[in-house]
């Protein structure tokens, strides 16, 4: 973009393509240790590239930091200190040495509720992203594909798929998954299937567009001429080029999923059994927190949603500018 | 008297991550009212670069240095209030590709009656009256003002910007590939429709194009650009029929010219593709692709020599060619000269 | 931008037609197309509204296997009451009948009874349909407004220090989830226990007590402040950011050229030529966004107590009061949808090149 096309001294932005292009195959090696060897430096410009990124490396270092915590808290937190019954110290204590963070209404530790809500968190956004993506993917890929190459049921089948996304993806994601979590049984299980199944819509369009360019590509039209089926397409061709697209798109979702499940314990649909930061919020001001102002036990689970929130749409940002070099070029 | 146009050693670099890449080198262009010059060039050639050039159009990563003399005063110097008041009261441009030069939202007949309210050359209430007037100069009736882009052919497009670059009667009009997107018979209708208003209203013309037989039909000079730099100029029956330069007689071989079967059976194309402008290896930028290139070639840039030294109006044709300079090789004039290896592509293509 | 400039064959002589409008634009084929546009988006959005009935009818009668016990989870009822609950929602009847009366009730405007308020849901909701209104309206506005003219700035010099600030700014804002927001600024601006006396009120939309009409604009706007801030933080950041990625997209546009070469001055080739452009995809996806202002003021309206819809919401979901939930959903996602019938309508306004 930094100058009109036609003008010299800018030569066209090849090499954007890294999917399909052999480039010369002038060492004699055999096709497979080609093609790893390919594939390893292809993974080596795309973490130098990445690490271009500032804010990008911020959030994944981020990232690592937290997941390492939520790995290790059964070592850091003693649960028993997690029950009513068991809190060590006594109700609404500021901040101190002893609790870092100050207590809650029963004197446990919020730090230590924080650290232990991590994990309940992050297992959901993980898996409730999981849900969505695969959905979304499926749903796109039949429709892009089949709308691209599968005469006129396929053009049916893709269309009447692209309705049902439109019409998931104007609702209100909010209402129907409480309304999801709120007429299915409590549990965990229960919120991924509500976040997963309300969120997907937008993967599926991305995936779609991609799976439209991926098909409109001639090497795909060879495949075809080649009597290459349906599955064979898909699994050879589309998909390989729709994962990166797809893995920057998951990066955003787990923000969107965490804020999703933190809000779903909030309105208080959440797993009441489990500990999570959405979960301690919601204790927090059904204890009356708010108005006598316990900021310690607003402000940490709180600020630990927006970290994790942040620290994922940063790295998914970095990896869409990464694989996007448009985006690159612009940011 | 002072040429309506006089360009001095035009450069223009721009800065990439890899490094400067060369787009303009050295260019030289002169211009008198009333005259219409033409600048040719495959694309790449740094032939749309000189015409945003001339009026500081160029992105902020474009280092522009020499002297764009317009009318006698420098545009390059100008502070931004004089060259925002320059810019299309002084000189305008017919932009290539109409669809997109034109605002796809707004009404023709207001794109056109907006540089008249922004250098008020037309007072408010008579602008209508003017936008008309414009659009039946170039061939258009009047209710079209009232159309979006979208709703008009690529020819009608073409007159609208027309129509818009005379808005404020510039001296000066730039017509960047103004045909080029054009079929053969509305080219045909807007080359005209150029020539008309070219003589009607005494204003200077640079048409830049590729196609050297719209320039030939239109243009009293031609200039030839490879890789940033001029390469021939001169009258344009001359330089077109009986080019010096070897890029310049492939450029004119590669258009056929009606009445000459060889022409036409035979279209030589060129071999190879352009230079990478980021290349800094010394001698002719077109060794690679020359067919009359020798070892002199690899070490000696030729500059702009006058073609036939010896005849009357001399300094009206220049080349830049061994075979045509002082640095000659003696016996080598014209073919037979030891045909270099054309060499690949210098380099892989680069992301700018 | 969509199509591709043919020009083939185009005749461009004077009086020539141009390629696809017709010389009499006032015809009645135009009339015609009109009314074809018109009948399709209408079409679309009845497809959908009925979706919308099937889904709050099996969302809320089907999966939850038996409503009474969703209903009735976490008390104590005798199999008497159960049994009146089910006469009482009519569940005791086949399910075809259950989905026809719940249907014919809809056309009625009959939205079902609410289980805790023992009031038509229809009511409740109308009774504070005006104070969300006033509400997401309100924020949605002063959002948009906010949002796309920071993206408009920061989307016109990428990469400089403005666009890196306002990313950040709205990124973070972004990443908050709206509720701790809203709580944090209760905590630290209205409890008055925090560092700063309670400048503004915790909850509710008018003090008791307050009467006239002035007076009650200045008080309903005193208690409209932090809600509507709350509301603003989260949802201008996706307006800005649309914002940003589509003028960016527009920036190497030729027409700005072509604008810049006429010797206007760059904010008027920002306002005049690239902001009207960038508008276009932008208004599409504010309007597709349209849910998240619903989740936004349902949140806004919990955390701040504020009579609305989204307060109703949150009641309905404590008790539970599946009917009350059920009644709502179909009003939330059908208002969304009307919306967005609307902005099918207002969009052909902007973009010249999609009137029918």
């Amino acid at each position: 973009m930094s100058a009109p096309a036609g003008t010299p001294g800018t030569p066209e932005a090849g090499g954007t393509d890294r999917a399909g292009e052999a480039d010369g195959a002038t060492a004699p090696a055999s096709p497979g240790a080609l093609a790893r060897r390919r594939r390893r430096e292809a993974l080596r410009r795309f973490a130098r590239e990445y690490a271009r990124n500032r804010a990008g490396l911020f959030g994944l270092a981020a990232l690592l930091a937290i997941g390492a915590l939520a790995l290790t808290a059964p070592l850091l937190v003693d649960q028993a200190d997690l029950t009513i019954t068991g809190a060590p110290g006594t109700a609404y204590q500021p901040p101190s040495a002893e609790y870092p963070l100050g207590t809650d209404n029963f004197g446990r530790s919020v730090l230590d509720l924080v650290v232990w809500g991590s994990r309940v968190s992050l297992t959901v956004g993980f898996l409730a992203t999981a849900v969505s993506v695969l959905l979304g993917t499926l749903v796109g890929m039949t429709a892009g594909h089949f709308g691209a190459s599968g005469g006129t049921a396929g053009r049916i089948v893709s269309s009447a798929l692209m309705r049902v996304t439109d019409w998931f993806l104007v609702l209100p994601t909010l209402v129907l998954a409480v309304a999801l979590a709120a007429v299915l049984p409590r549990g965990t299980g229960t919120i991924i299937i509500a976040i997963g199944l309300t969120v997907w819509p937008a993967t599926a369009r991305l995936v779609r567009a991609q799976t439209l360019a991926v098909e409109a590509r001639p090497y795909v039209e060879r495949a075809r001429a080649l009597g290459g089926g349906h599955a064979h397409v898909m699994a050879w061709h589309v998909l390989p080029n729709v994962m990166p697209v797809v893995l920057a798109q998951t990066t955003l979702l787990v923000a969107t999923s965490i804020i999703a499940e933190s809000t779903l314990a909030f309105l208080g649909v959440g797993d009441p059994t489990t500990v999570s930061w959405g979960g301690v919020l919601e204790a927090a001001r059904n204890a009356g927190a708010i108005s006598s102002g316990i900021w310690w036990y607003m402000v940490p689970p709180g600020l630990a949603i927006a970290l994790v929130a942040l620290s994922f749409t940063l790295c998914g940002r970095a990896l869409e500018s990464v694989i996007n070099p448009r985006l690159r070029e612009q940011r | 008297m002072t040429s309506l146009l006089d360009v001095r050693d035009l450069n223009v670099t721009y800065r990439t991550g890899g490094g400067d890449v060369p787009a303009v080198r050295g260019v030289d262009l002169a211009l008198d009212p009333g005259d219409t010059l033409g600048l040719a060039g495959e694309s790449g050639s740094g032939k749309s670069t000189v015409a945003l050039a001339l009026l500081r159009l160029l992105p902020g990563t474009a280092g522009v240095t020499g002297e764009v003399l317009l009318e006698g005063e420098n545009v390059l110097d100008m502070r931004w209030g004089r060259l925002r008041a320059v810019r299309w009261a002084g000189a305008s441009i017919v932009f290539q590709g109409a669809m997109h030069s034109l605002n796809p939202v707004r009404r023709v007949g207001d794109q056109i009656a907006e540089p008249m309210a922004v250098h008020g050359t037309v007072p408010a209430g008579e602008a209508p009256a003017r936008v008309t007037a414009l659009l039946e100069q170039v061939g258009l009736p009047h209710s079209r003002s009232r159309d979006y882009p979208h709703q008009l052919s690529g020819g009608q497009r073409q007159r609208v910007m027309i129509a818009m670059a005379l808005a404020c009667e510039p001296r000066l009009v730039i017509a960047d590939e103004a045909t080029t997107a054009l079929d053969v018979m509305i080219q045909a209708q807007i080359l005209a429709l150029l020539r008309r208003l070219v003589a009607e209203h005494g204003i200077g013309m640079l048409m830049i194009s590729h196609d050297l037989s719209v320039l030939s039909s239109t243009c009293d000079r031609v200039a030839i650009m490879y890789a940033g730099r001029i390469v021939e100029q001169g009258p344009a029956p001359e330089v077109v029929h009986e080019p010096a330069h070897p890029y310049a007689s492939a450029l004119s071989a590669a258009f056929p010219r009606i009445g000459d079967p060889a022409s036409r059976l035979a279209p030589r194309g060129l071999p190879g593709d352009p230079p990478d402008p980021a290349d800094p290896s010394p001698g002719c930028v077109f060794r690679p692709r020359c067919a009359v290139a020798e070892a002199v070639c690899a070490a000696v840039d030729p500059p702009l020599w006058p073609v036939d030294p010896d005849t009357e109006g001399a300094s009206t044709r220049q080349a830049a060619c061994v075979h045509v300079g002082p640095a000659r090789p003696l016996g080598a004039a014209g073919s037979g000269g030891v045909h270099a290896a054309p060499t690949a592509n210098p380099t892989e293509e680069k992301r700018p | 931008m969509t199509s591709t400039p043919t020009t083939a064959g185009d005749p461009s002589g004077p009086g020539a037609t141009g390629a696809p409008d017709p010389a009499d634009p006032a015809g009645s084929g135009r009339a015609w197309r009109v009314a074809r546009y018109v009948a399709g988006r209408l079409t679309t959005a009845a497809v959908s509204l009925g979706a919308v009935v099937v889904a709050g009818f099996f969302l809320f009668r089907i999966l939850p296997g038996d409503p009474v016990r969703a209903m009735t989870e976490g008390r104590e009822v005798t199999a008497e009451q159960r049994e009146e609950l089910r006469r009482q929602f009519g569940l005791d009847e086949p399910l075809w009948q259950q989905f026809l009366d719940y249907a014919a009730g809809l056309l009625r405007l009959d939205l079902g009874t609410s289980f805790q308020y023992r009031e038509p849901v229809a009511e409740l909701i109308l009774d504070r349909l005006g104070s969300t209104v006033l509400l997401a309206g309100t924020g949605t506005v002063v959002a948009a407004l906010l949002g796309l003219f920071l993206g408009a700035r920061a989307g016109w010099r990428p990469g400089g220090r403005g666009d890196r600030v306002n990313t950040a700014v709205a990124l973070f804002f972004w990443s908050v989830p709206t509720f701790w927001l809203g709580l944090l600024l209760i905590v630290f601006l209205a409890s008055g226990r925090g560092f700063v006396p309670g400048l503004f009120p915790t909850g509710g939309m008018v003090d008791p007590g307050t009467d006239g009409v002035l007076e009650t604009a200045l008080n309903t706007a005193w208690h409209m402040v932090l809600p509507v801030i709350t509301m603003v933080a989260v949802i201008y950041a996706q307006y800005l950011m649309i914002m940003r990625s589509s003028l960016m997209d527009e920036k190497g546009a030729d027409y700005l050229t072509t604008a810049r070469a006429k010797g206007l001055r760059d904010t008027l080739v920002r306002r005049r030529h690239a902001v009207p452009n960038a508008l276009l995809p932008t208004v599409t996806l504010v309007f597709l966004n349209l849910g998240q202002i619903v989740s936004g003021v349902i949140l806004v309206e919990t955390v701040f107590s504020w009579p609305g819809l989204g307060q109703l919401f949150y009641s309905g979901l404590r008790v539970p009061d599946l009917g009350l939930v059920q009644g709502l959903f179909v009003v939330f996602a059908a208002s969304v949808i009307l919306m967005n019938l609307l902005a099918d309508m207002v969009y052909p306004l902007l973009d010249p090149r999609v009137r029918p």
